[in-house]
């Protein structure tokens, strides 16, 4: 890949109240940066990989995100964007059950993957979360060796040999783009790397077990501009292979590094819900509801 | 200080700003307050620092004359030839099953409690139950110890020995291996717990692999004040049938015999013979707790040891 380093403006890049209101993110130079960000998937609509229909979430009595309804296709980024306390990780934590560990939370409505209810009884959702893998916020390596921190996906799923599990380190780390920085100190632990070495050995731990999807927790928030650089392009690299979704505070980070974006907020119940879904260039540019625009604009969030 | 700031002249606030500055306020109460702390801390090292002088002003001289032989010799009548042996082993004994019987139940107790059980009303009542015992006075496990396992238990553990000291022993110390237990795993950040389950590993692979190592120097450290308790703890032996005499070794009688049988405790004996009149027994009793101290600081040195190791390792 020979990006070039578009401008990292501030995450939060929102203007002052006694900005003049009518500034507007400009994101066609950033797109530009990237030829291939151009809709390309509109001439042939990708495959369904997850679809949602009136899916709810609660935490107890709380109802975290309402009444979703929703497809995200398969080998792209969708990006879901909103305002904090809108349910965007609940949603996105939805998708491979990791909600399941929370004492309390439950759901409603649907959520399918390649058309199967991943809520249906007998599905197992250790299973589920071998093939939906995922990158937290905070990168959180285990205090092992980068070595174990990559292989032990591999081994629980059955993975066994010294010589196979040695393949699995090396190319999972070459593909999250850290393989170079970490090659002679595989012995080390992961938890003395820098932050975004760390996250990108979360990448390296998730892409291990061969999933088919990949779920990013704002995968950028700990990072500085740089570290937020390299994973946004090796996001754009894995999207040959797997399907992504990112939940992101940074809509810089949205618009230039996703194709589809999904933008949620919440209502006066507190419950986030579907503002808008589209492609990403149309969201940004031309969005189609009200608040959308308030939001990408700047004006509220 | 040349070049660009030299177009800068000096600051004419000068004066004030170091007047300003200057920490010239006596801050008294700060001061006291220090006092205040390092004279509680003064007096706490102060007990301890003299009771410790006492002990070895009684005892240390009669351990020094006695020598190995105050070690291994046997319990007696006679202050000439008494000695603690019986009492060691009958302590370690004890130690061991705390260990095989304290330990693994109260670290299976605590991780159902923290990883498995259920948010309900039961699951809070145990655990309110489990801290509740770990505060209750030694004296009333004694009462349990006699009424359960001297009595009841007595065709298995054959009364008054040294099974039943030690299960008794067990009871007393399990609530706070789980407690301690509990606290080590809930210091483990969910973080890794989602990375574990993130990358499809199950409960029990989690557990396994990440919480419990991630949790065991936390529990290493429980374990080893655990046993400390155990080695010195006194009342519950009184009630569950420890005696001065100690084992019985006649000759022919084998190990499930002897464990049956009579026994004694370390700080049984210090406790039997600081209560007879005459003076040496009292010199005996402060050469006894010297061994116990001793014995106490070896087992947590070995245990801290253990941990590092078992720290680096990870």
């Amino acid at each position: 890949m020979t990006i070039q380093a578009p401008e990292i403006a501030p995450s939060d890049a929102r203007p002052g109240p006694d900005v003049q209101r009518e500034v507007r993110i400009d994101i066609r130079p950033m797109m530009q940066t990237k030829p291939d960000v151009q809709p390309t998937h509109a001439a042939e609509p990708a495959e369904v990989v997850f679809k949602l229909t009136y899916f709810s979430a609660w935490y107890g009595t709380f109802r975290a995100v309402k009444e979703i309804s929703l497809d995200i296709g398969a080998r792209r980024i969708t990006s879901i964007i909103g305002p904090s306390g809108t349910g965007k990780s609940t949603l996105l934590r939805a998708f491979n059950r990791m909600n399941d560990l929370i004492e309390g939370a439950r759901v409603s409505g649907t959520v399918t993957y390649h058309g199967v209810d991943l809520y249906a009884p007998e599905v197992d959702p250790v299973e589920v979360r071998r093939r939906i893998g995922m990158v937290f916020q905070k990168p959180n390596p285990f205090p092992k060796t980068i070595y174990e921190n990559v292989a032990f996906g591999p081994r629980v799923a059955g993975v066994r040999g010294k010589k196979n599990l040695d393949e699995i380190v090396e190319s999972s780390l070459r593909r999250a783009a850290i393989w170079d920085e970490v090659k002679d100190k595989l012995d080390g632990l992961g938890t003395a790397l820098s932050g975004g070495q760390q996250q990108r050995l979360c990448i390296a731990r998730a892409i291990a077990v061969s999933p088919d999807v990949i779920l990013m927790d704002e995968p950028c928030s700990a990072l500085d501009p740089i570290a937020t650089l390299r994973i946004e392009e090796l996001m754009w690299e894995l999207k040959q292979n797997y399907t992504i979704i990112i939940v992101t505070h940074n809509m810089q980070q949205a618009a230039r590094a996703s194709d589809e974006t999904v933008f949620l907020t919440m209502g006066d119940d507190r419950a986030g819900y579907l503002v808008e879904q589209g492609p990403t260039a149309q969201v940004f540019t031309n969005p189609q509801n009200r608040l959308t625009e308030d939001y990408v604009s700047g004006r509220f969030g | 200080m040349t070049g660009r700031t030299a177009a800068l002249r000096e600051s004419p606030a000068q004066d004030a700003v170091r007047r300003a500055l200057a920490g010239n306020r006596m801050q008294l109460g700060q001061i006291w307050f220090q006092a205040l702390l390092m004279a509680a801390l003064l007096v706490a090292l102060g007990v301890l620092v003299s009771l410790l002088i006492d002990v070895f002003e009684r005892g240390g001289q009669m351990l020094a004359q006695r020598g190995v032989d105050f070690l291994t010799a046997s319990t007696s009548s006679n202050p000439t030839i008494a000695g603690v042996g019986q009492g060691i082993f009958g302590s370690l004994l004890i130690v061991l099953f705390v260990l095989l019987f304290a330990f693994p139940v109260g670290i299976g107790a605590a991780i159902y409690i923290e990883e498995y059980a259920r948010d309900t009303i039961l699951t809070r009542v145990l655990n309110t139950a489990v801290r509740n015992l770990a505060g209750v006075p030694a004296i009333v496990y004694g009462l349990l110890g006699l009424a359960v396992f001297v009595i009841i238990a007595a065709s298995f553990t054959g009364g008054r020995s040294v099974i039943a000291g030690g299960l008794t022993m067990a009871a007393l110390v399990m609530p706070i291996v789980v407690i301690t237990t509990a606290e080590s795993l809930r210091a483990v950040p969910r973080s890794i717990r989602e990375a574990g389950f993130g990358v499809g590993a199950t409960k029990w692979q989690v557990i396994r692999h990440h919480v419990l190592p991630y949790a065991a120097p936390g529990i290493f450290t429980g374990s080893i004040l655990t046993i400390s308790r155990a080695f010195g703890e006194t009342a519950p032996l009184v009630l569950a049938g420890g005696v001065l005499g100690g084992f019985a070794t006649r000759p022919g009688l084998g190990v499930v015999e002897t464990l049956q049988g009579p026994y004694t405790a370390l700080p049984l004996i210090v406790f039997n013979w600081a209560r007879q009149p005459s003076e040496e027994f009292r010199q005996l009793s402060a050469a006894a707790i010297i061994v116990l101290l001793a014995i106490i600081l070896l087992l947590n040195g070995a245990a801290i040891l253990l941990r590092n190791r078992f720290e680096k390792r990870w």
